[in-house]
């Protein structure tokens, strides 16, 4: 069923092209950078991006830099007793040996004070700082407010 | 446990002006969640989920009334949540009104909400879960935020049968 509201969901998305580039600081590599589009600059943004970390020490995702959004911040979905809330992150993990998503419904970074709408298909650059691999800047792709998520294995790569 | 639909009592406005009231809902099968226009991560998320799920179910979701009831008053006028439903299956239904005609809905569904700052900002805490009644107006179970999408369907059928 899942498959199912994707795909119906990525059909309403212009082709993926920046959101299945792949981006590499040290041994990290971030890719599956993508945004939803927003309604006027008066509400926040969203971020969300795939880290895997290929090396042998943990990593942690420490800050967001954007031209897109004057006060970008780390959060984290979360949901107890049925109530979800959305508390600030200090950091996010990026464990040796594994892939760490911010997607929707868990991590995500939360672009606040737009400096423009975010409109479907347009890109702007975000720089992710990790504690010990530094910066890596991505282009960040705006999918629908519908997407959840870009459709890279079917993008030409 | 929500109330039947039929013990619930509040006034709210739609996204195209018009005054619903629980009992307007009597007849037909009834999916409801709380949510607010503000909120980039879990309301899109449940929307897209939603409007996935009324095209799966094709004609027979005509006969359900498929709602988002706002948390957030103060910002989501109706045209504001005319303008943000715009994005999805043109079904779903966006109520909003006075913050105690909210308080008295969330009530009657057992649902949470709470205001929370954020910088100079605000977010709200909510109840994300969906509400699922029956034509009657009894309760008929809940698809919760986390729960694998896949037990979602069939859940609804259920309220429809
Ligand atoms: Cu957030």
């Amino acid at each position: 069923m899942r498959t199912l509201i994707l795909a119906t969901a990525l059909a309403l998305s212009a082709p993926a092209a920046f959101a299945c580039e792949t981006f590499t600081v040290g041994d990290l590599t971030v890719e599956h950078a993508w945004s939803r589009a927003t309604i006027g600059a008066g509400r926040p943004g969203v971020f969300y991006v795939e880290i895997t970390n290929a090396g042998d020490t943990d990593d942690a995702l420490i800050g967001l830099a954007t031209p897109a959004a004057g006060m970008p911040m780390l959060h984290e979905t979360v949901v107890m007793d049925g109530v979800a809330s959305m508390p600030h992150a200090m950091s996010i993990p990026v464990p040796a040996g594994q892939t760490v998503a911010l997607a929707p419904g868990g991590y995500h970074g939360m672009l606040m004070d737009l400096s423009t709408a975010l409109k479907e298909g347009d890109s702007f650059p975000v720089t992710l700082t990790f504690e010990k691999a530094g910066e890596v800047t991505v282009n960040v792709e705006v999918l629908s407010l519908r997407a959840e998520g870009p459709d890279c294995e079917h993008a030409a790569q | 446990m929500p109330l039947p639909i039929a013990e619930m009592v509040f006034t709210l406005t739609d996204h195209r002006g018009k005054t619903v009231r629980p009992v307007d809902w009597i007849g037909r099968p009834t999916l409801v969640f709380f949510g607010f226009t503000w909120c980039p991560d879990v309301c899109p998320t449940t929307l897209s989920d939603i409007s996935g799920w009324l095209e799966d179910l094709g004609p027979d979701a005509d006969r359900l009334n498929t709602v988002l009831i706002s948390v957030d008053p103060e910002r989501d006028s109706p045209d504001v949540l005319a303008e943000y439903l715009s994005n999805f299956d043109p079904r779903i239904i966006g109520l909003t009104g006075p913050l105690a005609e909210i308080e008295r809905a969330a009530a009657g569904f057992r649902a949470r909400f709470e205001k929370v700052a954020q910088g100079e900002h605000y977010t709200m805490d909510h109840t994300a879960g969906v509400f699922l009644f029956r034509a009657d107006g009894r309760f008929g179970g809940i698809i919760d935020y986390h729960e694998d999408r896949r037990f979602a369907l069939p859940k609804i059928r259920r309220v429809l049968e």
